[in-house]
């Protein structure tokens, strides 16, 4: 599955590790919650970068402690219909500051792009690959929107306010 | 009215852009039709029996005469010449084709309407009291905040996928116009007493397989508090709300899983995170949105004028005014309710042709304003009480003065078994037989107040348990077979209805109507106990006797 971030398609260089596999002791790796829970300081602390595919039922606050020293947080859409992980993806990039890798996972599809960016994603595991190559087009689909997010885009009332500001100022 | 400015326009305008391309894609199949079917639900296409159908937003219920002649366009160029008036302040086109639905959303889209969300596991179409700003004693204008959370939900990159689909409805007067207790979310505007504009918030109502009335979740939000609020609620659903089984999906469930005490503490914990966050809303955003609703420059008229005096001789138009007029906060003007329920006809559907005729009467005498109710009627909101004659002929000769309102015949149904591709049942014909058994209009008078709400399954669109008397559709071994409910209601004292006994067979179903009101007629203590408060006095018994004695 094509890797978009930065609104490019790039080369993942982040490899998977099965929970019954090996961790190897450096280069870039993906590894379940579950096992980077059972030793989140020493897996932390690995030489190779660490990343974290986090399940869409638990609470983003266990992994909170070690944001600053993962370097992906892989979050998962099991389909494009459960939206749990917007939620999480607000929370880990809004709350908790977190300013490392925010991966989209799953049924990734080109409908969704822009939600996921809005909520803080930067990176779209996408399901087909004309979606991941139309990319760039299905983002800028949109140019107001109504609600403040993390991503720091101007809302419609802000916009409106602004506009009132500088008429005022004009006249 | 709102008028929608450049910010508006130009979402709404993407949004169709989005549409015809992700129609492009299924046309082309490049998009499943598992993909599809969301996101065509996010903008109100389900596919029915027959055919497609579009669900059309009202938002809060306004439309001006320039919108309502471009609803009945799109009835005449794309559907087969009428539209639906649906329970919640939606229009809804049943013949549409996939193919031809963009075009049709363009042309809504030239006068700010759309189909965002009218459909699908997200936030639907914010509804308010169709008497929004015009109802004597109404505290302020609900719209206000209507339009502030109809913006605030639309789009919503966190919330468009929620567990199931979210409604919202608001209402600023004692008396409930927007049935808020059957909602995911009903917001009562009320003042503090620091004289703040602020909510009670309720939540977990709603209808369908598990009903629920809504539990008030927090007493007093402030104004500028709202949106963070709702979100926090929204935030919590959407995490904890459950996900393995679409009957059990809704908020309400999750409210009452955990309780309302810990489903409020939750929500009241992730609030207290956000609640200084970008969501609040200062005074200059609220009056830049106040002011934005604009009101008519109403005359100083007479109550009483001699136009009005001269008519009172005409009996139908007396027993229409008694009906159909209700008092206005203004003066000399009256809010005018048009009756979509004719004797014999559909409930909630007009013709192209009457809607055409009701944006000119409007333009003539209401300010170009119309309103749409949950009771599937249709309002005009600020008529001079001089006019009254003239608009009531008016009305007469399109055969919307049927002066039923409130009362036996005014049914609200949903389409059922001749369109819906979920109904075990048919509903229309159920409400054209009643209204034909109730037509005279001296006994429906005299049975005073009594809503009939009918629904084809369990999913509850015609809102059976909150009627006065409630008709659900069931299957039994391929049969069409209906089971009775009285006693609910959807107002500020909203109850679920009681069955009072075995489902009837279709045949039946306006007999045992007929019993049920002989039976209140006989039991009421007075002429003016309504129908619903004698059913609370007595309870459903005597009612069940009188029905199941010859059964």
């Amino acid at each position: 599955m094509p890797l978009v971030k930065n609104g490019k398609i790039i080369t993942d260089s982040f490899v998977n590790v099965a929970d019954d596999a090996e961790i190897p002791a450096d280069g870039a790796i993906l590894i379940s919650a579950a096992r980077f829970m059972g030793d989140p300081e020493a897996l932390s602390r690995r030489a190779g970068r660490t990343g974290v595919i986090w399940p869409n039922n638990r609470d983003v606050d266990d992994i909170v402690p070690y944001l600053d020293r993962v370097a992906v947080i892989a979050l998962i859409f099991p389909t494009f219909r459960d939206g749990r992980a917007y939620s999480q993806a607000r929370l880990l990039r809004e709350r908790h500051g977190y300013r490392g890798e925010l991966r989209a996972t799953g049924q990734v599809l080109r409908d969704q792009f822009l939600f996921m960016l809005r909520a803080g994603f930067d990176a779209f595991e996408v399901k087909k690959p004309g979606d991941a190559e139309a990319f760039a087009s299905t983002v800028k689909r949109y140019s107001v929107f109504y609600q403040p997010t993390g991503d720091g885009r101007i809302t419609a009332l802000h916009q409106r306010m602004l506009l009132r500001h500088s008429e005022s100022a004009s006249q | 009215m709102y008028a929608y400015d450049e910010l508006d326009r130009t979402i709404i305008n993407e949004r169709v852009d989005e549409f015809r391309d992700q129609v492009k894609r299924r046309l082309s199949g490049e998009l499943t039709e598992d993909e599809f079917k969301m996101l065509r639900l996010q903008n109100g296409v389900y596919l029915q029996l027959h055919a497609y159908m579009l669900r059309v937003a009202i938002p809060y219920g306004t439309l001006s005469s320039a919108q309502l002649r471009q609803l009945a366009h799109v009835a005449r160029r794309y559907d087969r010449g009428y539209g639906h008036f649906t329970t919640r302040q939606n229009i809804q086109y049943n013949w549409i084709k996939l193919a031809e639905l963009p075009d049709a959303l363009a042309d809504l889209a030239e006068v700010g309407i759309h189909a965002m969300q009218t459909s699908g596991n997200n936030t639907r179409n914010v509804t308010s009291d169709q008497w929004a700003g015009v109802a004597p004693g109404e505290i302020e204008d609900p719209r206000i905040w209507s339009e502030l959370l109809r913006q605030y939900t639309t789009l919503h990159p966190e919330f468009s996928f929620l567990p199931r689909k979210f409604k919202f409805a608001i209402t600023a007067s004692a008396h409930d116009r927007a049935a808020i207790k059957i909602h995911d979310i009903g917001l009562r505007l009320h003042k503090n007493a620091e004289g703040e504009t602020g909510f009670e918030v309720l939540v977990g109502g709603g209808l369908g397989r598990t009903p629920f009335i809504a539990k008030t979740i927090k007493p007093f939000v402030h104004g500028h508090d709202l949106l963070s609020y709702v979100e926090a609620i929204l935030r919590v659903y959407n995490q904890y709300g459950r996900r393995d089984n679409i009957y059990k999906a809704r908020i309400k469930i999750l409210v009452h899983e955990l309780g309302i005490e810990k489903f409020a503490q939750e929500v009241e914990q992730e609030w207290l995170q956000m609640r200084d966050s970008a969501l609040t809303l200062d005074d200059t955003v609220i009056e830049d949105i106040r002011s934005r609703f604009t009101y008519p420059a109403y005359q100083r008229l007479p109550h009483v004028p001699d136009e009005l005096k001269k008519a009172a001789h005409d009996p139908h138009f007396e027993a229409w005014r008694k009906n159909s007029v209700a008092l206005h906060k203004v003066q000399g003007y009256a809010i005018v309710t048009l009756s979509l329920k004719p004797v014999g006809g559909p409930p909630g559907d007009a013709t192209a042709d009457q809607m055409d005729a009701i944006a000119d009467l409007a333009d003539k005498y209401s300010f170009g304003e119309i309103r749409v109710g949950h009771e599937q009627n249709l309002a005009l909101p600020h008529v001079a009480r001089r006019d009254l004659p003239a608009l009531w002929k008016a009305l007469d000769k399109l055969g919307l003065a049927t002066p039923n309102v409130n009362l036996v015949s005014d049914i609200i149904a949903c389409p059922g078994l001749d369109y819906c591709s979920l109904a075990n049942a048919r509903s229309i014909p159920i409400a054209q037989e009643l209204t034909r058994r109730f037509a005279n209009h001296a006994t429906a008078d005299l049975i005073g107040r009594l809503h009939i709400n009918i629904s084809g399954c369990i999913n509850a669109c015609g809102h059976h348990h909150v009627g006065h008397i409630g008709i659900l559709g069931v299957e039994k071994n391929g049969e069409e077979f209906y089971q009775i409910t009285i006693g609910g209601r959807a107002d500020e004292n909203a109850e679920l209805g009681t069955l009072i006994g075995p489902a009837v067979p279709y045949a039946d179903v306006a007999d045992v109507v007929e019993d049920i009101v002989e039976a209140y007629l006989a039991l009421r203590a007075r002429p003016d106990e309504l129908f619903i408060d004698t059913v609370k006095r007595l309870g459903v018994e005597p009612f069940r006797e009188r029905v199941y004695a010859t059964r």
